[in-house]
């Protein structure tokens, strides 16, 4: 579904941020991508919808070049790439329901989106998602009145409202707390998988990335130095994207946390959100 | 160099010696400025007037109390003016600064060269006191409101656009990425990820620049811009103190009933 292949990128500033990065994303794949900061894994991801220009290589995203797009037809594509950022990304002063339903934007008229004038499909899938991620009574609250856990949710919503076929996420859960980022992770992957949808996900917690996805990608200096299963992650391939370390304990959970993966998936393990995380 | 060595042992001291030396120079050098500004201006002051002062001050006082009550009549017609200047000037101003604003920011300019002419208008506008606005263009349009109204515009021009552009160019790009990747258009990008962010700013910069204009507008009838300023200027040129401090406290009053709701419009907006 997702092909990249000799994917460079050069900021006309600083180094070579990726250097020919080969990457398959197949339909209904969950695909980690793990690597120091400032190794590419957010340029790579932006590379895709392109709010970061390629400089060389290509993408195809079933079988449509994306470098080749013009303004146009790259607005056509983005709508099926819904994107989760690690600062969240809302409209601070917009509600919500605004702010999902902005996921809308690619597919409603200029005027219309204006005057906030959805069709009512929109406006229900909206609503169900709201509910599908705890925030149906938050409908009407203003975007910067919720706490961490609560904005990377409408994220979540928003990305999910474009009824994307890809999901791109940058770093979800960077700026929430361990428990919080371990419930968004599982309602990601949740959603996802009910989806089918195909993800390719940056993400800085090796261990979140070991216990959610099927396959883990380590770039380290813009090149891709490892590709396998959580499982392949051991010691030495962690020395291979991070450089020297004691890694005994992240490879020791990954094994730990695939081998229950088994009967571990469905483990209900939904927390009242709302008690969970109370607003600011 | 902050950190020292002495003995072997790390230090730290806020300025060396040469850098304290340096630092007393520079207020002695300040010192000797002032002492010799202040010579200048006291040879040129006819300090029998300085002496007088007191007195004539007291003059003033007693010939402008009990102010004349009755002179109300024609004041509140001239202070309706004047607000009117003030509002009608900094609304015509605003629908000039917007675009000026949009041009005049890097992020949202659509060329370097329509940002220069964007930064000169902004220049041009501000570095010209709304009372020379103001004489100038009473001798194009002819005194009155209109005059007032457009030598207050003009003026209010430059500083709501730079204090615009300014929140423009420090706007938070990630809810616009957020919206580009959503596949929305370049006026929807601009309807959802900038007007959101920059509405609360213009409203203020809008609200404090009307606050500055009641107060810039009751002055702008000295030189025939319309408006209570006009009376004033009347007074004081028939020694009628009375009148002149009821025009006085006219204008306080107003300046601060004006000021009172920019601050409450601008906390409501935040």
């Amino acid at each position: 579904m997702l092909e990249i292949s000799g994917l460079v990128k050069r900021y006309p500033s600083g180094p070579q941020a990726l250097r020919g990065v080969d990457l398959t994303v197949k339909t209904g794949e969950l695909v980690a991508l793990i690597g120091t900061s400032g190794a590419g894994k957010s340029t790579l991801v932006r590379c895709i919808n392109r709010l970061v220009e390629p400089t060389e290589g290509k993408i195809r995203l079933d079988g449509t070049e994306l470098t080749a797009l013009d303004h146009r037809e790259l607005r056509h594509a983005r709508r099926n790439m819904g994107m989760i950022f690690q600062e969240y990304a809302l409209v601070d002063r917009l509600s919500v329901m605004e702010n999902v339903l902005s996921g809308r934007l690619g597919y409603v008229g200029v005027w219309k989106s204006a005057m906030r004038r959805f069709p009512p499909e929109d406006v229900r899938r909206a609503l169900e998602l709201l509910e599908r991620v705890g925030l149906r009574e938050y409908v009407d609250t203003r975007a910067d009145q919720l706490s961490g856990g609560q904005r990377q949710r409408v994220g979540i919503a928003r990305a999910l409202e474009q009824q994307p076929a890809l999901l791109l996420v940058d770093e979800p859960t960077s700026s929430l707390d361990p428990k919080t980022a371990r419930q968004i992770m599982r309602l990601i992957v949740e959603l996802v998988k009910e989806r089918g949808l195909s993800m390719l996900i940056n993400i800085h917690d090796v261990n979140l990335a070991t216990m959610f996805t099927e396959r883990i990608v380590g770039l380290q200096d813009g090149k891709i130095v490892f590709e396998g299963t959580p499982e392949e992650l051991n010691e030495e391939a962690l020395t291979k994207i991070y450089g020297e370390e004691d890694w005994h304990a992240e490879s020791r959970s990954a094994q730990a946390e695939t081998a229950d993966n088994g009967n571990g998936e469905k483990s209900d393990e939904h927390v009242p959100l709302n008690t969970a995380e109370p607003g600011r | 160099m902050p950190v020292v060595q002495k003995d072997g042992v790390s230090n730290w001291i806020r300025r060396d010696p040469k850098d304290s030396m340096r630092n007393y120079l520079k207020w002695l050098g300040g010192a000797i400025v002032v002492l010799i500004a202040a010579r200048y201006i006291g040879a040129q002051t006819i300090w029998g007037f300085v002496l007088d002062a007191p007195a004539q001050a007291a003059d003033f006082v007693s010939r402008s109390v009990p102010p004349d009550i009755t002179y109300f009549r024609r004041v509140l017609p001239a202070l309706w003016d004047t607000v009117n200047i003030a509002v009608f000037g900094t609304a015509g101003a605003v629908v000039v600064a917007i675009p000026t604003a949009l041009l005049a920011a890097r992020n949202t300019t659509p060329h370097s060269s329509l940002r220069a002419l964007a930064l000169t208008i902004i220049v041009v506008s501000r570095s010209v006191n709304s009372l020379i606005w103001a004489l100038l263009i009473v001798q194009v349009v002819g005194p009155g409101l209109f005059a007032g109204v457009l030598a207050i515009g003009i003026r209010s021009v430059g500083m709501i656009s730079k204090l615009m552009y300014e929140s423009i160019e420090e706007i938070n790009r990630e809810p616009i990425e957020a919206i580009s990747a959503t596949g929305a258009g370049r006026t929807q990008v601009f309807l959802y990820g900038y007007v959101p962010q920059l509405l609360p700013v213009f409203v203020g910069v809008t609200v404090y620049r009307w606050e500055v204009n009641i107060r810039e507008s009751t002055i702008i009838g000295i030189v025939g811009g319309g408006g209570v300023g006009f009376l004033l200027n009347s007074a004081i040129n028939r020694l009628a103190w009375d009148q002149a401090l009821v025009v006085l406290i006219a204008i306080l009053a107003t300046v601060v009933l004006a000021e009172s709701i920019s601050a409450k419009v601008r906390a409501a907006v935040t």
